[in-house]
């Protein structure tokens, strides 16, 4: 091989790798990004069954149930709607009763969301950012 | 007292522009006198911001509520380090921060510079002065701390009890030191444009500041996997966060402009990609910065959103991005191409190595700012989570890890594989014994699993495996072989221990992914829960009162095959004057191991929520992060490469260096 073609050969395998990295990104992001939804959101929602979303919204006053050992379920409402979600584990220090949540998990065949993480936000002043933008644009927001 | 940090705030503004217009006119028509000016200028503004921060600290430590932004995020009764580190845990005091140590940067290259050309240290004192001048008209306009309450109140409003530990002491200066410590590489980078001069004295400035701003953004990001893992009680070192993809972007832009200009000052090959690699690695760093800073995203980090911030921080950001890549399609065309070398050789290894660093650093960038397009497009919100930065980022890692042994013992030019590959028989048998250990005789571990603890040890015997070709073990005598180990250049060994340390985090990672224990379940006081072979009963709760949070603290006696190993406490803290109850884990190092309690809800009947894990080799993340650090430090305390003496470098210049033995 002349000098100027295996220059090429190495400049095409590194365009190659590169093109493996974007088709490997891509075909990734088409596979496990997940998308957020309020429970007003879901009816006009098409979801596969088992799909991994995120839920957000308040936490539903009077739903918080606990139950045996660590099982917890709650209610998660945009003030309209609302979904019932169950929860195995530690909730967060600030999850209370209607303050901001963002659960992520699946429905389970029963129709009742199950969680395997549950969000609250990080201090008392401030909300999930997905929950306040979704609580303004259906004119429910209420500023404490 | 904080009219006096306003004050000198202003100042440091109006110096930081001067310093940004004078030297830059000075070397531009070849006077000496105004390029002279850069370095007094420098080093006053640095002296300017450095009044202004103590002005605020002093008010923290005083706790003067008569300042809104002490008000906002102080309180009378917390202790004292809590108080103090509080300056740069919020917005403003943060910004501050940053441009506290922008300056310090400029200071330090006005300096150590004193054997730079003239014209080039002149321009890139402008840079930085510019940068400087920038941020500081950011802070005056959009985060000014020193705004006074006309009625002062009596009582602050307290810290967010979550940043009130040590972590805060150490993780934002250390991660500054490296994001900010980019902008000298930045800086460097945009004056051999301006200048259109590049050679291998330029690499061998440039990198000892690339050096330490890396050791310092490996120390940063180290600290706050760990602040992250022991105070927020979920037991994880990384959870593919935005803002710590922020900081690990840079991080890895970084680690590849470390490599590109080992090429570029031995060989005077990669120019151009050495310059546009600086450009991109403190963009990414600004991009954090605005990330982090804009309310974009949502996390501890993110301490208030103010719209105006955010629009200025992008304007910034694209006005340098923009900016310096308009300035390198502009220029970098007219500088010279560098030397030709083989595709398996030293170079070879070197640009391998950039181009998985580099491709890895975009996969990351793709996730973290993918949702924010989507939402800006079609208004759909999507979060791109763990699962894809683990298949990527991981799928990406998994090759470079492997290849890492061979870069160090492949010469310059034109390197031997087979060779190679034949002193690294050792390395490798040893690593597949590894592997096959680990896969027998540990209980639960899968095929992947033991494959990367293989992995771990390959890289770790590698480093080895280079330290002792390169002292001749084995083709001289032992004594020989000794004393030609101590007299090896501090920068062979830097590249072993920060190879090895990559090896032990590799391992640490290995570990506790593939084989932590966890449990949740109810304990009464009494109870016990078996977990990796410990027993861990717990006795019960007790009230207690710390200065500024109440707390339910959970005491759990440990023991293993009957023998107490003492006990662990964990607890549920209060704080009134946020009204914010946090949780405090109990952990418990055992070797490189770790057990991790949290305490969850109290329930009716006495009954504790817990949660425990068992973290095999948990510790090793961080410790190899501590090691790399090391190795870092190591490379810089190089003769050759020392900070501020490039005397020798001078002689150097377009002499080919003859490959580091």
């Amino acid at each position: 091989m002349t000098r100027k073609q295996k220059r090429l050969s190495v400049i095409g395998a590194g365009l190659a790798f590169i093109a493996l990295a974007a088709a490997l990104v891509f075909y990734a992001l088409g596979q496990q990004a997940s998308y957020f939804y309020m429970p007003g959101d879901l009816q006009t929602a098409t979801l596969e069954p088992g799909q991994r979303i995120r839920l957000g919204g308040l936490v539903e006053k009077g739903t918080i149930v606990r139950g045996q050992g660590t099982e917890v379920s709650f209610a998660v409402t945009d003030t309209q709607e609302s979904v019932k979600v169950r929860y195995a584990g530690i909730l967060p220090d600030l999850f209370r009763e209607e303050q901001g949540v963002i659960t992520e998990g699946s429905f389970g065949s029963d129709g009742v969301f199950v969680a395997d993480s549950v969000l609250a936000k990080h201090d008392e002043k401030y909300m999930p950012k997905e929950v306040a933008e979704s609580l303004k644009e259906k004119g429910v927001w209420q500023p404490n | 007292m904080v009219e006096i940090g306003h004050f000198a705030l202003v100042l440091a503004l109006a110096l930081s522009l001067v310093q940004s217009v004078v030297p830059l006119a000075g070397a531009r028509g070849g006077n000496g006198r105004l390029m002279a000016v850069g370095g007094p200028v420098a080093v006053t503004a640095f002296a300017m911001v450095a009044v202004s921060f103590a002005a605020l600290t002093i008010s923290y430590g005083r706790s003067d509520f008569s300042v809104e932004n002490v008000w906002e995020n102080s309180h009378s009764l917390k202790p004292m380090l809590f108080k103090l580190t509080g300056t740069w845990g919020n917005h403003e005091g943060s910004m501050l921060l940053w441009v506290l140590i922008l300056t310090l940067f400029g200071a330090l290259v006005a300096a150590f510079g004193r054997n730079l050309p003239a014209s080039l240290k002149a321009t890139v004192l402008a840079v930085q002065g510019f940068i400087g001048a920038v941020f500081l008209l950011f802070i005056l306009t959009t985060s000014n701390p020193f705004v006074r309450l006309v009625n002062p109140p009596m009582e602050g409003r307290d810290l967010n009890p979550v940043l009130q530990d040590i972590g805060l002491a150490i993780h934002p200066p250390l991660l500054y030191l490296g994001y900010v410590g980019f902008s000298v590489s930045f800086a460097f980078a945009v004056a051999a444009l301006i200048e259109g001069r590049l050679d291998a004295a330029w690499a061998r400035w440039v990198r000892p500041w690339t050096l330490a701003a890396w050791v310092f953004l490996t120390g940063g990001i180290a600290m706050g996997s760990y602040w992250a893992y022991y105070e927020l009680g979920w037991g994880g070192f990384w959870f593919w966060d935005p803002v710590e993809n922020a900081s690990f972007m840079p991080w890895l832009a970084g680690t590849a402009l470390l490599h590109s200009a080992i090429v570029m000052e031995k060989r005077g090959a990669l120019k151009i990609w050495t310059v546009l690699l600086a450009i991109l690695t403190f963009s990414l760093s600004l991009l954090g910065t605005f990330l982090v800073r804009s309310g974009v995203l949502t996390s501890v980090h993110a301490f208030a959103t103010d719209p105006t911030r955010g629009v200025f921080i992008l304007c910034i950001l694209v006005l340098f991005v923009g900016g310096s890549l308009a300035l390198f399609a502009w220029r970098a065309p007219g500088l010279t191409a560098g030397g030709l070398f083989q595709p398996i050789s030293r170079e070879g290894a070197l640009v391998l190595n950039n181009l998985f660093l580099t491709t890895a650093a975009a996969t990351v960038l793709v996730g973290t700012l993918y949702p924010l397009v989507v939402e800006a497009v079609s208004g759909e919100k999507i979060s791109v989570g763990a699962p894809f930065f683990n298949l990527t980022f991981g799928l990406l890692m998994l090759p470079l890890l492997a290849l890492v042994p061979f870069g160090p013992l492949l010469a310059w030019k034109r390197g031997d594989l087979a060779a190679v590959s034949q002193r690294l028989m050792a390395a490798f048998g040893l690593a597949l014994l590894a592997a096959l250990v680990s896969l027998i005789f540990v209980d639960g571990v899968s095929a992947f699993a033991a494959a990367g603890v293989g992995l771990s040890a390959w890289l770790i015997l590698g480093a080895l495996t280079d330290l002792a070709f390169k002292s001749g073990l084995g083709a001289v005598t032992a004594p020989v072989a000794l004393r030609r180990f101590v007299g090896l250049p501090r920068s062979v060994f830097g590249t072993a221990l920060a190879h090895l340390g990559l090896g032990l985090t590799t391992l640490g990672i290995v570990c506790v992914v593939s084989m932590q224990g966890e449990r949740i379940l109810v304990m009464k006081p009494g109870d016990t829960a078996e977990i990796a072979g410990y027993a861990i009963r717990f006795e019960g709760l007790e009230p207690m009162k710390g200065p500024n949070f109440t707390e339910e603290r959970a005491t759990f006696v440990l023991s293993r095959d009957g023998s107490p190993l003492g006990s662990m406490h964990a607890s549920k803290r209060f704080y009134p004057a946020r009204g914010m109850p946090t949780t405090e884990a109990g952990i418990r190092t055992l070797g490189f191991s770790q057990l991790y309690v949290s305490p969850g809800d109290i329930q009716d009947g006495g009954g504790l929520v817990v949660r425990i894990w068992w973290k095999p080799m948990v510790t090793l993340i961080w410790l190899g992060a501590l090691v790399m650090m090391a190795g870092g430090t190591m490379s810089l305390l190089d003769r050759r490469l020392r900070v501020g003496a490039p005397s020798r470098a001078r002689k150097a210049v377009g002499r080919p260096e003859v490959a580091a033995s």
